[in-house]
């Protein structure tokens, strides 16, 4: 796959959907092509993160180990998916670890190179603003009904 | 060392001096006879005044001395006429020029030798001094003063020398014979000739006093000037963290400012000497004109004797020129002699034989270790080991704990021997430390500080550097060699330095417990292991170049490798995307476009990766493939993409040097050029613009840029180049490339690359590290691990082991300690820069190897001490107590509050 292939994907990610794509190439030929094999993870929970993933092709699987050692399959991840970001964004430890369940193929943009086109190109600050204040919207809406759920539940149990 | 240089000049040089001034003196006659032919040959030869032709030669050349006539040619009538004499006398002339230039040639060269030698021995004996010199003499005094000494102040020295005697000697003879000759022809007008030269006796030495003082003021502030220019060099980490460039560069400004107000000053002096001199000797004409001229007016002196004073006078002024010459150059060979040679006789240093004389006696030391009353001061004659009586059991692991200043690591250093107490004493197993040379100190005590050093050199030159003592078996030379060795040892010996043959084998085996070489690798491995530095010792050797057709085995087995590593990948289809491998007839995705061309390492500059494109052949072989019109295209379409990629960042963005193929300086070339160009007629463009985007498509990695610009048709093409290429090599051009050739050893490439034989992939997760693990499994296969960490032990180390990480260096440290198996291993904070796993690991490793021997370990962490079998406590320079860990740790106050700190 070209370069050109990988700046189309990068369009179809909604947090870089309206970056000129002069800027997306950039990020493309900047960042590095990494493929895993069936069963090879991209990162551990805990790890420090140091890059966000674009799944180019394939399945994975988003790992989450509570604190009495229970592994949880919380999410499937396919073709599109960024995975990674948080931990770069927020210097926090990765919250998840993701695991290939098939040849994975991705394209790995360092934290480096992610806060510097972030500060280069005020653009993509913005989308990824606004990304996040979906996302935040998105988190009140599902608490909102996951409360209101809950005040159901109690209603129906007194 | 003799306190003058005329002192150190005549003890080692008498007989060369004396030499030279006999041949000086022999010289004499003939160039008096060299000024006087010509005379003879104007006056007789030409003009006829004084003789009559035909002239009897035989009788001509009689001299008669004493009455008797002794006929020079012999008792024979030689009758010739005018013209034949002066043939005659004119060979004569041409001989003497042959004679006196030989003579010239002689002395000058013997001169120089004798100087050169004299140097030698001079600067020998200096470098020796340095290194007996008591160790707080370094705190005083830095490379940067002890290098000019040895090296740049010394060397005018070398031309003085062979002048010391014979030119004043020579001179002052011939200034005598001339004085003499004009005392016999007039007294009252040798007397004139010569009055003034009480002033200038008396008035120079008071001018040149002043010059001297200042010359010493000169070298002194050279001196500190060099000092400064080497701190420069090893604190310029600091002058860059703290942009203190400019104060830096004001010092040193400051410095110049001052040597050169000396040197203004010498200036100054000298030349007003050389006025006053010059003028003193023009005052002799003048007295001769003036006084002289009324004596002949006056009638009570013939114009003759005036006329042949003055030109008696003129003959002394050059005799007389050369010795004040002399005086001068003396007196700044004396000051320079006398500067140096002051800084090299240290209070407390120790005499030659200390080092030189190996003692008949070097049985393990065994027993005990008693100190008595040891004490140290510092340089204000503070204590710092403050009388410390101690007992040691050379057969037990001791731990010294305490502050850092508590004096711990000055105990350990005194009882290395390395620093002379300055009161008590130190008995090793029943020797008395004092006397004991360094070659019992040196070999049966091993002592390692917290930062130790590491040589320029090889790993094992490193290692193994505590068994070089003495030549051990003499080097094996053909006759040429052997010969050139009698000549160094003759040489050596007559400038007094050592005869030692640094290619003789230094290594004492049997100190190693070894009988050989190989044996010695072995044990220097196993010697690493223990330290825990094996696996880096291995990578090094991974990574280091052989030389097949010397080490054959090795080159096979590494093939057999590069074999093994193939079958592993069929074996197992996740590892087969890890590597593409080198084949001769694929294009290779993860290696450039140059490197698919070429299809082989670069040997030398000529095919350097980086400036393929300016190489005539490579672009002639493009040409004949028809591929110019093809990476002319491609290299203006990743022009065009870099253009789009990084014009709108700013030129210093790192991004330009992690990623661009063109530098952020080039960028507005390269847009230039694009726009002036036509893409559809780039052969047009001027040689300079296709030369620059010739260039680019050399750099393209399909793999790694995934730019699409590669295509089925271009690598097609490249593979017709590679062909092309290797079968048109020209002859002169065949050693700059060696070829990929997968049943051929590539000596230019390493061992790794070797059997890796291909490009680790682009691309895979973790490629690099699945290979080494690969790599390691092949190699453990095989066994060939330890092969492989032999040939890391040539690795070089750099400058002062800079190539190394302070860790390794530390570890090589202690490994080159552990190899000569000391009986008392002595360590001062030894594993402090260390990370703590490693210590941990070496404290284990060390403990059980000298179980039942000595080991005397400063800790730098109280709790380390746990494991030894007894332990010291030092508080302010004093010996608190010793006791085990287990009582210590309950009962002692101190220790227990210096383990609650940690």
């Amino acid at each position: 796959m070209s370069l050109n292939e990988e700046v189309e994907l990068l369009r179809s990610i909604p947090l870089f959907a309206n970056i000129e794509p002069s800027k997306l190439k950039l990020l493309a030929f900047t960042s590095e092509r990494l493929a895993f094999q069936e069963g090879q993870s991209l990162f551990h929970q805990g790890d420090i993160g140091d890059a966000a993933y674009l799944v180019v092709d394939g399945t994975a699987d988003v790992v989450i180990e509570g604190p009495d050692g229970n592994k949880i399959t919380v999410a499937q991840i396919g073709r599109n998916a960024f995975v990674g970001e948080i931990a770069i964004l927020c210097d926090v430890p990765r919250t998840a670890t993701i695991t290939a369940t098939s040849k994975l193929d991705t394209l790995r943009v360092s934290k480096d190179l992610f806060f510097r086109l972030v500060n280069e190109f005020p653009t993509m600050a913005v989308e990824i603003m606004r990304e996040l204040a979906h996302r935040q919207e998105q988190s009140n809406l599902q608490l909102t009904q996951a409360n209101q759920r809950i005040r159901e539940l109690e209603n129906r149990a007194g | 060392m003799e306190k003058t240089i005329f002192g150190y000049v005549w003890r080692f040089s008498r007989r060369q001096q004396i030499t030279m001034t006999i041949m000086s003196a022999a010289s004499l006659p003939f160039l008096y006879l060299f000024y006087e032919v010509p005379k003879t040959i104007i006056n007789e030869a030409i003009q006829g005044i004084g003789v009559e032709y035909p002239l009897n030669l035989g009788e001509k050349m009689t001299v008669s001395i004493f009455g008797v006539d002794i006929p020079l040619l012999g008792p024979f009538d030689l009758i010739i006429d005018q013209a034949p004499y002066l043939f005659i006398l004119c060979a004569v002339f041409l001989l003497l020029v042959g004679v006196n230039q030989g003579f010239k040639y002689v002395i000058n060269v013997y001169k120089g030798l004798t100087g050169e030698r004299m140097l030698r021995r001079l600067r020998f004996e200096l470098y020796g001094r340095v290194l007996r010199f008591p160790l707080p003499t370094f705190k005083k005094m830095s490379q940067g003063e002890i290098i000019p000494m040895i090296t740049a102040e010394v060397e005018p020295l070398g031309g003085f020398i062979g002048d010391a005697f014979s030119l004043p000697a020579f001179q002052g003879g011939y200034l005598a014979t001339i004085l003499a000759f004009l005392f016999l022809q007039d007294w009252r007008m040798a007397a004139a000739a010569v009055s003034l030269y009480p002033l200038q006796l008396w008035l120079i030495p008071k001018l040149q006093r002043k010059v001297n003082l200042l010359g010493k003021e000169r070298v002194a502030r050279v001196r500190r000037l060099s000092d400064k220019i080497g701190e420069t060099v090893q604190g310029v980490q600091e002058a860059h963290a703290h942009d203190t460039s400019n104060f830096i560069l004001t010092n040193f400004a400051d410095q110049l400012f001052w040597i050169y107000g000396v040197r203004e000053r010498i200036y100054r002096q000298k030349f007003v000497i050389k006025f006053l001199n010059n003028s003193i000797q023009q005052l002799g004409p003048f007295a001769f004109y003036a006084i002289g001229g009324y004596f002949v007016i006056e009638g009570q002196l013939e114009i003759g004797t005036l006329v042949a004073a003055i030109a008696a006078h003129k003959d002394l002024a050059a005799p007389w020129k050369e010795l004040l010459n002399y005086y001068q150059m003396q007196a700044d060979a004396s000051i320079k002699y006398d500067q140096v040679v002051s800084q090299f006789g240290p209070a407390g240093m120790r005499g030659p034989d200390y080092q030189l004389i190996e003692p008949d006696d070097l049985s393990p030391l065994s027993g005990e270790l008693t100190a008595t009353n040891l004490t140290l001061n510092d340089d204000q004659d503070a204590p710092v080991v403050d009388g410390i009586s101690l007992r040691l059991e050379l057969d037990k692991r001791y731990a010294i704990v305490g502050s850092g200043g508590s004096g711990k690591e000055e105990l350990t250093l005194l009882l290395a021997r390395l620093l002379d107490p300055d009161n008590g004493n130190l008995n090793l197993g029943g020797n008395d430390a004092a006397i004991l040379s360094e070659a019992v100190t040196g070999r049966r005590i091993a002592h390692v500080g917290a930062s130790a050093f590491v040589f320029a050199g090889s790993i094992a030159d490193n290692l193994f550097l505590g068994l070089k003592h003495r030549p051990l078996a003499p080097a094996d030379y053909d006759d040429a060699g052997a010969k050139q060795r009698a000549t160094y040892v003759d040489e050596a010996r007559r400038s007094g330095n050592i005869e030692y043959d640094l290619h003789a084998d230094w290594i004492d085996y049997a100190a190693a417990g070894v009988d050989d070489a190989a044996a010695l690798r072995q044990s220097g491995l196993a010697a690493l292991k223990r330290i825990g530095m094996d696996e880096e010792v291995y990578q090094f050797g991974l990574r280091g170049i052989i030389d097949p057709t010397v080490r054959t085995d090795l080159a096979v087995a590494i093939l057999r490798a590069r074999a093994g590593l193939r079958q592993h990948m069929a074996d197992d289809p996740a590892l087969l995307d890890l590597v593409e491998g080198f084949d001769g007839a694929a294009y290779n995705m993860n290696a450039s476009v140059g490197e698919n061309l070429m299809f082989g390492n670069p040997v030398g500059d000529t095919f350097d990766v980086e400036h393929l494109a300016e190489h005539p052949y490579v672009l002639d072989v493009l040409e004949q493939v028809g591929l110019t019109e093809q990476f002319l295209s491609v290299g203006f379409q990743v022009a065009s993409t870099m253009v789009e990629l990084f014009a709108d960042l700013p030129p210093d963005h790192e991004l330009f040097q992690q990623f661009s193929f063109i530098s952020a300086d080039e960028l507005p070339d390269i847009q230039a050029l694009l726009q002036r160009s036509d893409r559809a007629n780039l052969a047009a463009l001027p040689d300079e613009d296709r030369g620059q985007l010739m260039s680019l498509p050399f750099k393209l990695i399909p793999a790694r840029h995934r730019l699409g610009l590669v295509d089925d048709d271009l690598q097609a093409k490249v593979l017709e180049a590679r062909r092309y290429f290797a079968a048109n090599l020209p002859e002169d051009l065949a050693k700059s490339v060696e070829f990929f050739d997968a049943d051929k050893y590539n000596a230019s490439a390493n061992i790794q690359d070797n059997i890796l034989f291909g490009k680790v992939a682009y691309g895979q997760a973790q490629a690099a590290d699945r290979v080494g693990v690969l790599i390691s499994q092949v190699v453990e296969e095989l066994g060939l691990h330890e092969t492989v960490a032999e040939v890391g032990l040539s690795f070089e180390v750099g400058i002062a082991g800079s190539r190394l990480s302070t860790a390794q260096r530390q570890k090589l440290a202690l490994a080159r300690a552990l190899v000569k198996r000391p009986d008392i291993l002595i360590m001062s904070e030894t594993t402090a820069s260390l990370d703590s796993a490693t210590q941990a690991g070496i404290m284990e490793a060390l403990l059980a190897d000298f179980d039942g021997r000595c080991l005397i370990w400063s800790v730098q962490r109280t709790s380390m001490a746990s494991g030894f079998d007894e332990v010291l406590v030092m508080r302010q320079g004093r010996l608190m107590e010793r006791g085990s860990f287990a009582e210590l740790s309950e009962s002692n106050e101190y220790v227990k509050e210096m383990l609650a700190s940690e």
